[in-house]
C-alpha cells in the first residue's frame, strides 16, 4: 500500500485508531502510554474530531460511554493503573452494549509499579477486568505495524457485536520504533451506517435508552443470556493466531504479544541448531484460539510457557490443551525481559540437549 | 547480516536520536530495523541508552540481549555495557569522554576521539554523528549514502549549515 513510515508503537496505535474512523479520544496521562494522547492532541482536530484530556481516568472513561453512546469510533488509552481505574466504567459499558476501543499499555505491577514492559495485566484484560458476566474481544499485536492496523480490527468485531475491544500491549510495544505499512485505507465517518441504538437526535422517532441496568423480574438475567449469545459467536468466529514450524516439532514454545517476538528468535536459534521446536502465537487473547491449541499439542513431547508474568498466561494454554502434553513454564515479571538466549538455555533443557 | 546495536552516553549527548537515525537509514538501505529506547528513570540526568537492530531478514526480537556492536559516549556506559558484547564484536569508544579501555582480546574496538573531531568540524553536539559515520563503515551494514540521506529526513527542523556539519562528521567518523 503505502510507503513504509518509521513510528513509534503509541503513535502508530493513535494513527491506527483514527485512520479506523476514531474521532473522540480522552485520556489521562501515564507511562509508558504517553504518545497516544499527546499524538491524538495535535492529529485529532486535523480530522475533525475531538481530543480531551480529562481530569482523570474515570472521568475519560465515562466521557467514552456518553460518546459511543451516540454511534461514535471511540477511544481511550492508559497504562496498568490508569486501566485499574477505568474497569467500572468499562463494565457499565459492557453493560449498555456500548462498542468502545482502549488500550493497556501494560507496565510493571501490582500498584503504582514501575514504567517497565510487562504482562502482568492477562487476568485482567482476560476475564473481563470490571464487574458482571461480559468479556472484553482482546488482541495482543506483536509489531508496530500490528499496533497501527489492529485498532480498525477492534472496531469491527466491537460494532458488529456491540461489545467493548481493547489492544493489550506493553512497554516494549508502545516505545519501539519499526517501519509501518497499514493494510486498509483510511475509514470515513461520514460513511457509517445509521444504528438503531444510538441516541442523539431523536425527533420523529421513538424514546431510546441507553443503559446497563435494568430492576424488572427477569429481565437482565435474559439480557445477559442475549449477550453471552454474542460473545458465543465471537469465541466460534473471531479468533487468530499465527504460528511457526508446529506441523513437525517435539516442543511447543508459545508466548502474546512482544514476549513471541522473543520467543520466536529463540525458537529460530533452537531450529538452526536441529532442534524439533515449533512456535504458538495468539493474536487475540479473547476469544483465545483454544481449537488451535489443541490440535498443535497433539503429537508434540513438551510444551513451554513463556510470558513476562508469573503464571497467567499459561492458564489459557492449559485450558485449551487439556493436558495433551506436559507443560513447562517461564516467566519474569515487573520488567524482567527474557532474552532469545535464556529461553534457548531452559529449550534445550527441556530436550534434554 | 544481523546487527544488534547498543548506543549508550549521557542524556543530552544525541544518543536515542543516533539510535532514531541508524533505524531509519537502515530502512532507507532496504533492510529491517527495529528500535527499543530505555526509557526508564535513567534517561533523566543519567545514562541514556537505546538498541537498534539492523538486519537483511526480518527481525523477531527487538531485544538486544548481546550486542554486535556497542557504542559508548561516556565513562558509565563502558562498564555497563562493554561486558555485553558478543565474542568478535565490536567496540566503538569516544576517547574524548571515555578514559577506560577494554581487557578483552575477543573484540574488536575502536578508538574515536569524537568530541575533538566534531568540535574541529565546528559543533560537539555532532560528536554522534561521528561514532555513527565509523559504526557504519566498520560493520558494513548500510550503505554511508543511506546514512548521509536520512540525516535531512530525521532532523528535519536542522538547518542546512548544521546538516552539512553532519555529514562531514560521518564521514571524518568513517576515516578514523
Amino acid at each position: 500500500m503505502a510507503e513504509r513510515t518509521l513510528m513509534k508503537g503509541n503513535e502508530a496505535l493513535a494513527e491506527g485508531a483514527i485512520r479506523a474512523g476514531c474521532r473522540f479520544f480522552a485520556g489521562y496521562p501515564i507511562t509508558p502510554q504517553n504518545e497516544v494522547p499527546e499524538y491524538m492532541s495535535w492529529r485529532m482536530p486535523q480530522e475533525g474530531g475531538f481530543f480531551i484530556q480529562a481530569e482523570s481516568e474515570v472521568a475519560a472513561i465515562n466521557m467514552l460511554f456518553g460518546s459511543a453512546a451516540t454511534g461514535a469510533r471511540v477511544m481511550t488509552s492508559s497504562s496498568s493503573p490508569g486501566i485499574s481505574l477505568k474497569q467500572e466504567g468499562i463494565s457499565y459499558c459492557a453493560g449498555a452494549d456500548l462498542p468502545i476501543f482502549y488500550a493497556n499499555v501494560v507496565r510493571g505491577g501490582p500498584g503504582l509499579g514501575n514504567i517497565a514492559p510487562a504482562q502482568g495485566d492477562y487476568f485482567q484484560a482476560t476475564r473481563g477486568g470490571g464487574h458482571g458476566d461480559y468479556r472484553v474481544f482482546v488482541m495482543a499485536p506483536n509489531s508496530v505495524t500490528e499496533m497501527a492496523n489492529f485498532p480498525k480490527r477492534c472496531y469491527d468485531v466491537a460494532f458488529k457485536y456491540r461489545v467493548p475491544s481493547m489492544i493489550l500491549a506493553d512497554g516494549i510495544l508502545g516505545q519501539m520504533m519499526e517501519p509501518v505499512e497499514f493494510d486498509f485505507d483510511p475509514v470515513d465517518p461520514d460513511t457509517f451506517p445509521e444504528f438503531d441504538w444510538t441516541i442523539g437526535d431523536a425527533a420523529g422517532r421513538e424514546r431510546r435508552v441507553v443503559k446497563s441496568y435494568d430492576l424488572r423480574p427477569g429481565r437482565l438475567e435474559e439480557w445477559n443470556f442475549e449477550r453471552q449469545k454474542r460473545f458465543d459467536t465471537i469465541e466460534a468466529e473471531e479468533s487468530a493466531w499465527d504460528s511457526e514450524g508446529i506441523d513437525d516439532c517435539e516442543l511447543l514454545v508459545t508466548s502474546y504479544g512482544s514476549c513471541s517476538r522473543i520467543s520466536k528468535s529463540a525458537v529460530k536459534l533452537a531450529r538452526d541448531n536441529g532442534l524439533a521446536v515449533g512456535l504458538l502465537r495468539p493474536i487475540t487473547l479473547y476469544p483465545f484460539p483454544k481449537r488451535a491449541f489443541k490440535e498443535a499439542a497433539k503429537g508434540v513431547k513438551n510444551i513451554l510457557v513463556v510470558e513476562m508474568s508469573l503464571g497467567q498466561y499459561i492458564e489459557d494454554v492449559q485450558l485449551s490443551v487439556e493436558g495433551a502434553a506436559p507443560i513447562h513454564f517461564h516467566g519474569r515479571p515487573a520488567g524482567g525481559i527474557p532474552t532469545a538466549e535464556e529461553i534457548y538455555e531452559i529449550i534445550k533443557k527441556i530436550m534434554g540437549k | 547480516m544481523y546487527q544488534g546495536i547498543i548506543v549508550a552516553g549521557f542524556g543530552g549527548q544525541g544518543v536515542v536520536s543516533m539510535g532514531i537515525l541508524l533505524a531509519y537509514a537502515g530502512m532507507v538501505d532496504g533492510k529491517h530495523v527495529t528500535f527499543f529506547p530505555a526509557y526508564g528513570a535513567e534517561m533523566r540526568g543519567g545514562t541514556a541508552n537505546c538498541s537498534v537492530i539492523v538486519a537483511i531478514d526480518e527481525i523477531a526480537s527487538p531485544v538486544v540481549g548481546q550486542p554486535d556492536s556497542v557504542v559508548v559516549m561516556n565513562e558509565p556506559s563502558f562498564a555497563k555495557f562493554e561486558p555485553m558484547i558478543k565474542p568478535n564484536g565490536r567496540l566503538f569508544i569516544n576517547t574524548s569522554l571515555v578514559s577506560s579501555r577494554s581487557k578483552r582480546d575477543d573484540i574488536e574496538v575502536i578508538e574515536i576521539p569524537a568530541n575533538k573531531i566534531a568540535e574541529e568540524i565546528g559543533t560537539l553536539k555532532i560528536a554522534n554523528m561521528v561514532m555513527a559515520g565509523s559504526l557504519v563503515d566498520k560493520t558494513g551494514m548500510m550503505a554511508q549514502k543511506s546514512l548521509i540521506d536520512s540525516v535531512g529526513k530525521v532532523y528535519s527542523r536542522a538547518k542546512p549549515e548544521i546538516l552539512k556539519m553532519n555529514e562531514v562528521a560521518i564521514k571524518r567518523g568513517a576515516e578514523s
